[in-house]
């Protein structure tokens, strides 16, 4: 990843009384695909509507390669966006649709019908040409409110939740597609999304977000592995969150035992919460681990058993794929590897 | 759902007997000579050649173009109304609405009157023109007046479906007309008025009707010489007495309303074709 194409700074936005966006700093880069995830409210849809230019920014500057662009109409922007329900144009065709921004570029006729059935094609739309919008499945809309937009050849594709609509199995296809389309045109998307797994399978970048503040920037795996904070561990994935303190480098404090771990740079004694994903958790025999408990339920799910454990302190949630009786006293074992340690932050 | 079926039931008796069978007694007595009771019919086609005699056909073509006018007129205030009470907030948009809709309040009778008081000769527009030192104009009695009066008794029926389906637009389709390059202008035409054609094309039947089939307004403001479709078949039916040749009249009339309307269904379809 190159250069840096958008420079989010200090982006606040008010709604009346309430303020949606606490102050967004942040960098996107070209060719990047980048993901806003968070829940609902948590302001990532205002982000994109501010660098589409349908929102103004209360405060701050949205720069877009060094200048700022804040006070720039949408139609004058280098980006492109697909909507959240397609807003598809339902006088118009297929071809129609995709053409849209380029007729009012007063383009060559000859060069818009090349380009029309070029993009048609990326999408997998070929001899669509003449179909009825509002006869499509969502699935073809969608594509077809993909190609409009990429169509336009913008720097940026914005896109607001566009899978939400569609089915658990074209969901899955859509996104591979996407990727793939994002390859291929090699240009920036920012996909706004509230579900975990979709931003971590197809983004360079996942930035997610909580209360209208940026809680943590990473990769995919940094954010799942090393979360910031309890509510980038509760968001991304099930895990279990431990308060506990940190004696000292590489040794931790939780549930009345010590722990080594990887983690260091925190103060002596500081306040820390402690995150141990299911998955990460073994369960041994009772005397082979230091928190001991018992099986309190086992749900099958597929391909793992979610099997809480009821211990002196708390309930873990464990997931493996073998099988303990309801009842049955077990040790759970994890080792240094498997516990991350967190800032602890005050939630009021 | 099934059992709810019966509850049309009264309604379709009421349609029946007094929609449908006064609608077919129209065309009965179009088609006879006057004097007939129910055992002796006589038919004859007469009445429908009247129609043909240069009297008659130049009333006809005074209210359409009276009424066309109207409609035009209504169509440009009406549209920019709507597009104007759409930009605001729904709250105030109900409370706009309704201003529009205060003098459907007031009897259509009451509304011409005070028309004629504005309009008259010593009436409130010129005593204010005289004031200006500007001599008296004459607007009583002419087509000025009769489209004056129209026009402000058919407007909301022009405001209320064009706002309607302006209000119905989906804001997502405006934004991503923005986003794909078209200016507020281009945005205007290419989506906004393009959605709102069906609301339009209803807004102007219903004026057309209303404005073709009138005979309060052009009456009091066009004078007792002023002679529309509606004040040709008042008169058969009320003054002269010959409810055949009204028949007739409203018949030809029906029909050709039936005709602009299916012409202008089709208009609106092959737009949504074509395009």
């Amino acid at each position: 990843m190159s250069n840096v194409l958008i420079e989010l700074k200090g982006l606040t936005k008010n709604f009346e009384d309430q303020q949606v966006l606490k102050g967004i700093d942040l960098n996107i880069y070209e060719n990047e695909f980048l993901t806003l995830l968070g829940p609902s409210g948590c302001g990532k849809t205002t982000t994109l509507r501010i660098i589409a230019g349908f929102d103004e920014p209360s405060g701050g500057e949205v720069l877009f390669d060094g200048v700022d662009i804040s006070k720039i109409p949408p139609y004058k922007r280098e980006v492109n966006t697909v909507f959240q329900k397609y807003a598809l144009f339902p006088f118009l065709n297929v071809y129609e649709n995709v053409a849209f921004g380029l007729k009012l570029k007063k383009m060559d006729k000859s060069l818009i019908e090349h380009k029309v059935t070029k993009t048609l094609k990326l999408v997998g739309l070929e001899g669509f040409d003449k179909r009825d919008v509002t006869k499509l499945s969502g699935g073809q809309q969608q594509r077809v409110a993909i190609a409009r937009a990429l169509v336009n050849e913008p720097k940026v594709l914005l896109l607001d939740e566009p899978l939400g609509a569609l089915d658990a199995k074209l969901r899955k296809e859509m996104q591979g597609e996407l990727k793939k389309i994002q390859k291929e045109v090699g240009i920036t998307f920012i996909f706004v999304t509230h579900d975990q797994e979709e931003a971590l399978s197809m983004s360079d970048t996942v930035v997610v977000m909580n209360e209208g503040i940026i809680q943590q920037v990473g990769t995919p795996e940094d954010i799942y592995n090393e979360p910031e904070n309890r509510f980038v561990a509760s968001f991304i994935g099930e895990s279990n969150i431990m308060e506990g303190h940190m004696l000292d480098d590489l040794l931790v404090e939780f549930d009345g035992y010590e722990f080594e771990c990887v983690d260091k740079g925190f103060k002596k004694n500081e306040q820390v919460e402690v995150v141990i994903r299911p998955e990460d958790i073994d369960i041994v025999e009772p005397q082979e681990a230091k928190i001991q408990g018992v099986v309190k339920s086992i749900v099958f799910k597929g391909v793992h058993h979610e099997i809480v454990v009821e211990t002196e302190q708390r309930d873990y949630t464990v997931h493996t794929t073998d099988y303990f009786e309801v009842g049955l006293k077990v040790g759970l074992k994890f080792g240094p590897d498997d516990i991350h340690v967190m800032y602890r932050m005050d939630w009021e | 759902m099934r059992h709810f079926v019966k509850l049309v039931r009264p309604y379709m008796i009421w349609a029946v007997v007094m929609i449908i069978v006064p609608l077919l007694l129209i065309v009965l007595y179009s088609v006879t000579t006057g004097g007939n009771d129910l055992v002796n019919i006589q038919f004859t086609l007469d009445n429908f050649k009247r129609m043909t005699e240069p009297v008659y056909v130049a009333v006809f073509l005074k209210s359409f173009r009276l009424g066309l006018l109207s409609v035009a007129i209504c169509l440009v205030i009406g549209y920019i109304l709507a597009y104007f009470i759409s930009r605001f907030n729904e709250k105030i948009q109900n409370i706009l609405v309704l201003f529009v809709t205060i003098p459907m309040w007031i009897n259509t009778l009451l509304r011409t009157y005070a028309w004629i008081c504005l309009l008259a000769d010593k009436g409130l527009i010129n005593t204010f023109l005289g004031w200006l030192g500007i001599p008296p104009i004459t607007m009583m009695y002419t087509d000025f007046a009769v489209v004056i009066g129209l026009v402000s008794d058919l407007l909301p029926f022009m405001v209320i479906p064009i706002h309607t389906s302006l209000c119905k637009i989906d804001t997502s389709l405006l934004e991503a007309a923005m986003d794909l390059g078209a200016n507020k202008f281009q945005t205007f035409w290419r989506v906004t008025f393009k959605l709102s054609i069906p609301g339009v094309l209803n807004g102007v039947i219903m004026t057309f009707l209303l404005s073709i089939s009138t005979f309060v307004i052009p009456k009091l403001l066009g004078g007792g010489q002023y002679m529309l479709i509606g004040n040709l078949i008042e008169n058969q039916f009320i003054s002269v007495g010959d409810w055949n040749f009204g028949s007739a009249i409203s018949v030809i009339l029906a029909f050709i309303i039936l005709i602009a309307i299916t012409q202008m269904k089709r208009f609106d379809r092959e737009d949504n074709e074509e395009e």
